[in-house]
């Protein structure tokens, strides 16, 4: 062993403040994202009230034109960054390796340099507000504005910085997720076996991996032209400014793909599940799972549609962002068929769904209005827009993780949540949603562009405005709710046992919440919907107690042990960061802990020498 | 009993829609896009008509089908396990086939109506304009006709209009709602649209002539939301005349007042941003051009009506109409206590600025 590693005494200890600090057990992993995300999720939130403050009146003065800038762009990133993509690495952490019947991920101590890099990372791009502005120029960030002649000071440093160590975090754990879904599944999993969720986590993983590299060669460029004058986007020295949109679309089309693809793996799971029947075409929902990735790579232009790329291009970008709508479409129906001649339960993660499927057409078809490149150059930059992405982000992707929160949190608590609270909470969201976002169609239609931070009362606007304003406390009641809910239920919660839901999928075969190890012994899969098939074959002994797996303690098996590297190598990555910023001998100290971090991490053996 | 609560929530959901639908159009509303006054504006609420009602037909069929099939087959107790339904085929390619059907048929006139939009058609007689765009306002100039102006324009009715568009600092976003959807304006290169407009009047339920109103569509820093222009259209012999003023020096100051605030105009630093045609001392290009500013309607951008309460207003601190501006952080008058205007000082200006018809 290295010396290097004797500094730090290896950690043992797997409960305490320090059990979770150091611990590269996929499960704590996953509630630690979850509940990370989930207070970004709220920031973002607060941001959004603030911006539906401000617009409630004509000419309202909550917040100054300047702080209104800097908070559409953090609510943007917050959400995208901070909140859904996160929201949904916590369950690829919580739910995959329990899926697929592996006792961890591929890469545990990757999985915790994630984590570690995600928090730091996301504090880092959140501490612009107390360091004299965040980025303001929009999550689009399009040159020039971005510039230091036009966004002086360090708001957009945090953009660049912040992002490029997101992604960082983001990548590794792709990785990590491709590497443990190809190789740790359960002997008999064969891809075609795997539960749709699973599958949408690879999907998403390999976007994730492919798409970050080109928003990072454009972060890279920009910061070189703010810090140091270089010339990528400055039209004064001959650049092309387009060149940003496209490097930003080309990653930023599939990022939407990254968003939904896990929103609608998570409800093809639930929607079986509360039917009580398996799922209806389920290679066709896979096909068109993969499909929707790879075409996602084909249509970035169609945010482009009034740059000016031309009538051939625009019509191009056009034809093949209609195409999305056909497996998409089919996915839709699909979810429909499953239901169809089940026993539907209408619990609260069912409600959730449903309440996605239902927001996420009406998504889904004003994304095909804007697919018609001649007629979108009216809606381009309007609240037509915002009105659609809120419908696919917040009807689509949130409520599919409110689903997935209602329906895996009696695995991860061993607790269940409160279904009236649920259902109070289900309904003012929903309610909520609608009242908040569909007027912002009809204002979009009647010329009010985005990124306003007022508008004058001649222009007919107010009364919608208002109406959105109104359906944010609605909203925000019902996220309240929710809140109150976890925190209730973790305390006073029913009981959950193992197999709550009478689900279909090997999570559901040990106890809640799983022993470190998950599985006592590895599963044999014969079937799609394993656990569902030895049910009915009478094999997992009484209904939902999973006899079998995970029964006694298992003091056998050895899981590998925490480790403080992960997190010294995230600090050292963040204080490198900030070390760009404000100076940087400090940049030089957070590489140079990053590489003791490498270094000490690759010398440190799996698991702790039985002397410790 | 099922199918008629089912009917029921059918049709509310439908009449919801179409009672939004027509609630909100606001045909009246001076940007709303549901008024066309040309062919590029109307080729377009065309193509929006058309997808409405797809898209509407398609959201009752298929969400109708999700609500029935949620309470039709809604657990009861009691009730058989349901059968395991793998999948079917025949369904399946059904379901995939008709939507690409649909999508066919709709691909066809976007393709159509994005060539038309592009340009205007060839052989016909057109008007050039240039804009060029400014944080945060808007420079018209005419080259065919030798005369530029600021954030308000003539053109003439019934005439395709060409648009050629540059930025001389970030992106924005040339948008008269209801003449054409938009088309960004970008640093470093030209990006080009037209439109015509078919009537005079953007209003006509009012007494008075309306102008078409205009709005940067692509956010271009803190005053975006004020960054706005008027369309004038006028018939012909009307827009021969505005060019033949247009093209004329601007008027000498008369009153005293007029000249007290010339003077000012000259020693309190305008001129090192704006030009007066004719005046020697006044060709500066960073802000707007003031040589007919008494006849504009507007002032700021498109933002108030012109006239003396608001341009004192504005002049006093243009802050107070337009948060973030570049007068208001630049202008000496606003930076150097020492040169900040008094009262008469304003006065005599406002009086000199709406002078100039």
């Amino acid at each position: 062993m290295a010396s290097i590693s004797n500094v730090l005494r290896r950690p043992t200890s797997t409960t305490g403040v320090w059990g979770w600090i150091t611990t590269i057990d996929h499960k704590k992993i996953g509630i630690m994202y979850g509940v990370s995300s989930f207070t970004f999720f709220l920031i973002g939130g607060l941001e959004a009230f603030l911006i539906r403050l401000q617009l409630a009146r004509p000419e309202h003065a909550v917040v100054s034109p300047e702080i209104y800038s800097q908070l559409f762009t953090m609510h943007a990133l917050t959400m995208i960054f901070l909140g859904v993509m996160p929201l949904s690495a916590a369950f690829f952490n919580l739910v995959i390796p329990l899926m697929i019947g592996a006792r961890d991920v591929a890469f545990p101590r990757l999985n915790a340099l994630s984590l570690w890099i995600f928090i730091l990372g996301a504090l880092m791009f959140q501490s612009g507000w107390f360091l004299g502005g965040s980025p303001n120029s929009g999550w689009f960030a399009y040159a020039p504005l971005t510039s230091s002649t036009f966004s002086p000071g360090n708001g957009m440093d945090f953009y660049t910085l912040g992002l490029g160590v997101l992604g960082v975090s983001s990548v590794a754990a792709a990785l990590n997720f491709i590497v443990t879904i190809i190789n740790m599944r359960a002997p008999g999993m064969t891809l075609m076996r795997m539960p749709v969720f699973v599958w949408m986590t690879l999907v998403t993983s390999i976007l994730l991996v492919t798409a970050f590299p080109v928003i990072t060669v454009g972060l890279i460029e920009l910061f070189l032209d703010r810090r140091f004058g270089f010339n990528f986007f400055n039209p004064d020295a001959g650049a092309d400014v387009v060149l940003w949109q496209h490097l930003f679309w080309v990653f930023g089309h599939p990022e939407v793909y990254i968003l939904i693809l896990p929103a609608m793996g998570i409800v093809t799971e639930i929607l079986p599940t509360f039917s009580k029947k398996p799922l209806f075409g389920y290679p066709v929902i896979v096909f068109s799972g993969i499909a929707i990735g790879f075409m996602g790579w084909a249509v970035w232009s169609h945010h482009m549609f009034t740059v000016g790329l031309g009538p051939i291009a625009n019509s191009v970008f056009a034809l093949t962002t209609m195409t999305i709508a056909v497996p998409t479409g089919v996915k839709i129906f699909n979810w429909i068929g499953t239901m169809w001649g089940g026993n539907i339960e209408l619990k609260t993660p069912m409600l959730f769904s449903i309440g996605f499927i239902f927001l996420f057409i009406i998504g889904g078809l004003s994304g095909v209005m804007h697919s018609i490149a001649p007629s979108d150059a009216q809606q381009q930059d309007t609240y037509f827009i915002v009105a659609h992405i809120h419908y696919v982000l917040f009807g689509g992707s949130i409520f599919a993780i409110m689903s997935g929160i209602y329906y895996w949190f009696p695995k991860a608590s061993g607790r269940m949540l409160s279904e009236s609270i649920g259902k109070v909470s289900f309904w003012l969201m929903f309610i909520g949603m609608n009242v908040t976002f569909f007027p912002m169609h009809f204002l979009g239609m009647d010329g009010m562009p985005r990124r306003q931070y007022t508008y004058d009362s001649s222009y007919g606007w107010d009364f919608w405005n208002l109406v959105a304003t109104i359906g944010v406390f609605l909203l925000a009641a019902g996220v309240i709710a929710f809140v109150h809910n976890f925190f209730r239920s973790l305390r006073k919660g029913e009981i959950a046992g193992n197999d709550p839901w009478d689900a279909r999928t090997l999570e559901w075969s040990i106890p809640s919440p799983p022993p470190e190890y998950n599985f006592a012994e590895i599963p044999i899969v014969n079937s799609r919907d394993a656990f569902w098939e030895q049910k009915q074959r009478g094999e997992a002994g009484e209904q939902g107690t999973g006899a079998g797996y995970g029964e006694e303690e298992h003091h056998d098996i050895h899981m590998p042990s925490p480790s403080y590297w992960p997190l010294v190598m995230a600090i050292g990555l963040t204080a490198a960061a900030y070390g760009m910023l404000y100076s940087y001998p400090l940049a030089a100290l957070g590489a140079f802990v990053t590489m003791v971090g490498i270094y000490a991490w690759s010398m440190e053996p799996v698991t702790a020498s039985e002397d410790h | 009993m099922i199918n008629n609560r089912l009917r029921t929530i059918v049709w509310a959901l439908a009449s919801l829609l179409l009672v939004s639908a027509f609630v909100a159009c606001t045909p009246e509303h001076p940007q709303s896009t549901f008024d066309s006054h040309g062919p590029v504006a109307e080729a377009q609420m065309g193509l929006f008509n058309l997808l409405t009602w797809i898209v509407s037909v398609v959201f009752v069929l298929v969400t109708g089908g999700l609500l029935y099939t949620v309470f039709k087959f809604r657990a009861r107790p009691g009730a058989p396990p349901p059968q395991d339904i793998h999948g079917n085929t025949k369904l399946e390619i059904a379901w995939t086939v008709i939507p690409v059907i649909l999508l066919a048929a709709v691909a066809v006139p976007t393709v159509q109506n994005q060539f038309y939009i592009a340009a205007p058609p060839e052989g016909e007689d057109k008007l050039v304009v240039n804009v060029v765009a400014h944080q945060w306002w808007w420079e018209f100039d005419y080259p065919d006709l030798g005369l530029s102006t600021a954030n308000e324009f003539h053109v003439p009715v019934g005439t395709n209009i060409e648009f050629n568009m540059t930025s001389e600092d970030v992106l924005h976003s040339f948008w008269v709602p209801k003449l054409a959807g938009k088309m960004d304006i970008i640093p470093g290169k030209n990006t080009t649209m037209w439109f015509k407009a078919d009537t005079t009047d953007a209003d006509p339920s009012t007494p008075e002539k309306d102008s078409f109103y205009g709005q940067c569509a692509e956010f271009c820093g803190v005053a975006h939301s004020w960054m706005r222009f008027r369309v004038h259209v006028d018939e012909q012999d009307e827009f021969d005349a505005w060019v033949e003023h247009e093209k004329s020096n601007a008027k000498d100051p008369e009153t005293d007042l007029e000249k007290e605030g010339y003077q000012l105009f000259l020693t309190k630093g305008c001129v090192a941003c704006h030009a007066i045609q004719g005046r020697p001392d006044a060709v500066a290009l960073r802000g707007p051009n003031l040589t007919h500013f008494g006849n504009r309607s507007t002032l700021a951008a498109g933002i108030k009506e012109n006239n003396n309460e608001n341009l004192k207003v504005w002049l006093k601190n243009p802050d107070d109409l337009k948060g973030g501006t570049i007068m208001a952080n630049e202008a000496a008058v606003y930076i150097n206590p020492d040169l900040a205007l008094s009262n008469s000082d304003l006065d005599a200006l406002v009086a000199y600025l709406r002078g100039l018809k």
